[in-house]
């Protein structure tokens, strides 16, 4: 069963069509990528996913909701989480407290809970504390979790967006070139980190990335575009042998294929 | 040189701070300063301490606004006025206790904040300063237009309350009113900034969209900033209209929103020892320089131009290092 389906988005800034008639489907428990020559328009399809952009038209159902024209925050809420290309974390706030933003749409106490106190704000501040800390266990930066979030090099930098992310307790996380700035050994262990958010937690994950040895060797299904159009899906090598693709990506970026 | 050597010392004194027992100990004896001050006070200093707690109360409300939500207001003084008035109306024309008027004016205000924010926390930050300021002069103007608010000469006669029998009327009852009130401040301020609410706007202050991607619905966050911020103005006003006795347009004009931001940015923004010392700083220096006559605004904005340039981030350091 599809978890996120897109049927026929259009999305245009000042007469311009970004996407034209884009359709997808990501499946529950997949992990799934977008792929395109720069500009295709990936960014603007995660954006339109997650409420930051409106799209003209079109459908977007996600667990079984339609989310078009959600607010960002409320989607979050429906459990799809994110993280940025370039990295957005609250740089003076410390890890942990990065983390914990995360748990704010899973909780729900108020001002007055927090200037009495109550048993439940506290039982309330606690959960999220341990919850926090677990994901920053997960992906292997609890011993970080005091230092400021914008002191930390940068591939810690990008764990603590996947934790942040991780504590919304997603169905759906979609990854903004998650191996942007990576260098090799950390791209293995991201890898590796993908799988095991995977088959750990059981969640469903949709990328977009430009090392397409990172996309071939965790994709189940890839989606390629160009110009905001959809010119191929399938496997990996059902997409690597695509005349299109391969005409898509030619003299820009086949060195890498 | 020395200014560098200055800045060592304050940040050891922080650091020594920083241990809790020791932070214990100073707020003990800062407590009991504050307790028995009026034992050896004169009638001008207590006035002028009075009136500082009291601008630690308006400050610490607008820290919330400006400080930890980020949202720059200009027109904080409009929630003042609105308790202020609420209190003056209620109890010299409707003869209702001064009591009773309290919530009445925590209610007001909190209209008064979800009136104006609710329809302008959607915009940056930039466009709210200058929708408050509008605001801030509105109400202002129809405080001065109306007949039951007195018009251009204010309301007079409003009742001094009374407490377990004893009529407050004299300065050092005002005195620990508003010591109560801004300890009160303070522990509010206290409790929100370590909470969940708290951290939330830390989130959107720091950055918004991140914030929002993370579920936290960022119109809602500010907008609690902002009536949690108009209730800390309605309260103190309440109590200011009941120990002046008389209000009048003019106690809230735009320079006197100006002088509770000032305060804050002063002090330092989101550090509430920081607010404190700003209040403080905005009262007293005038108080202190009064030798100086005519020209004592303008050394004290001097001061305060020295001050932003060489510690733009307020005189309380960063409490992280």
């Amino acid at each position: 069963m599809a978890l996120l389906e897109v049927e026929n988005m259009v999305l245009s800034f000042a007469g311009l069509e970004v996407i034209r008639n884009l359709d997808f489907k990501v499946k529950e428990g997949t992990i799934a990528s977008l792929i395109g020559p720069n500009g295709a328009g990936k960014t603007s399809v995660f954006n339109c996913l997650t409420g930051f952009y409106r799209p003209d038209s079109g459908r977007i159902t996600f667990n079984n909701r339609s989310i078009i024209r959600r607010k960002p925050h409320k989607i979050t809420q429906f459990g799809m989480a994110r993280t940025f290309q370039n990295l957005r974390l609250f740089k003076s706030m410390t890890v942990l407290e990065n983390v914990m933003s995360g748990m704010h749409c899973r909780t729900s106490a108020g001002a007055l809970g927090a200037v009495l106190q109550t048993k439940s704000q506290r039982r309330e501040e606690e959960l999220i504390r341990q919850f926090s800390e677990e994901c920053l266990s997960f992906v292997g930066l609890l011993d970080k979790k005091d230092r400021d979030a914008g002191n930390l090099p940068y591939g810690d930098q990008r764990r603590v967006e996947w934790a942040r992310a991780l504590a919304t307790k997603p169905k759906l996380l979609l990854l903004d070139e998650p191996a942007a700035g990576l260098n090799h050994d950390e791209k293995q262990e991201l890898i590796e980190l993908i799988l095991h958010i995977r088959n750990a937690l059981g969640i469903t994950i949709f990328l977009i990335e430009h090392d397409m040895g990172l996309v071939m060797r965790v994709s189940e299904k890839i989606t390629v575009i160009d110009y905001g159009q959809k010119i191929a899906e399938g496997s990996a090598e059902e997409v690597q042998n695509d005349p299109k693709v391969i005409e898509a990506y030619l003299g820009s970026e086949d060195e890498e294929l | 040189m020395s200014t560098s050597s200055n800045t060592s010392t304050v940040t050891g004194a922080v650091n020594w701070l920083r241990h809790q027992h020791n932070r214990l100990i100073v707020l003990l004896v800062m407590a009991a300063v504050a307790m028995f001050f009026p034992l050896i006070a004169n009638n001008y200093m207590l006035e002028v301490l009075t009136n500082a707690w009291f601008y630690t109360i308006l400050c610490l409300g607008l820290n919330i606004v400006v400080g930890y939500a980020g949202l720059l207001d200009l027109g904080y003084a409009a929630f003042f006025a609105v308790g202020a008035y609420t209190t003056g109306i209620l109890t010299s024309q409707f003869g209702i206790n001064f009591w009773l008027t309290i919530p009445a004016a925590v209610f007001c205000s909190m209209v008064a904040g979800i009136i104006i924010g609710g329809p302008t926390l959607r915009l940056r930050s930039d466009y709210l300063a200058i929708v408050t300021l509008g605001f801030g002069e509105i109400v202002r103007i129809i405080a001065r237009n109306l007949d039951i608010t007195g018009g251009a000469s204010g309301l007079i006669g409003i009742d001094r309350p009374f407490f377990f029998g004893i009529e407050l009327s004299q300065g050092i009852h005002f005195y620990y009113v508003f010591l109560f009130l801004a300890i009160l401040a303070c522990f509010v301020s206290f409790r929100l900034q370590n909470s969940r609410l708290g951290r939330a706007w830390q989130y959107v202050r720091e950055d918004e969209d991140a914030a929002e991607a993370m579920g936290i619905n960022r119109v809602g966050v500010k907008l609690y900033a902002y009536v949690i911020g108009a209730m800390f103005g309605g309260v103190a006003g309440s109590f200011f209209a009941v120990k002046m006795t008389a209000i009048s347009p003019e106690t809230f004009t735009f320079s006197q929103s100006v002088l509770i931001l000032l305060g804050v940015v002063l002090g330092g923004m989101g550090k509430i020892p920081g607010v404190i010392v700003g209040a403080f700083a905005l009262v007293l220096f005038p108080e202190v320089f009064r030798d100086l006559g005519s020209m004592r605004m303008l050394v004290f904005a001097i001061v305060m131009l020295i001050i932003m340039l060489y510690r733009p981030e307020g005189i309380w350091p960063r409490g992280k290092s």
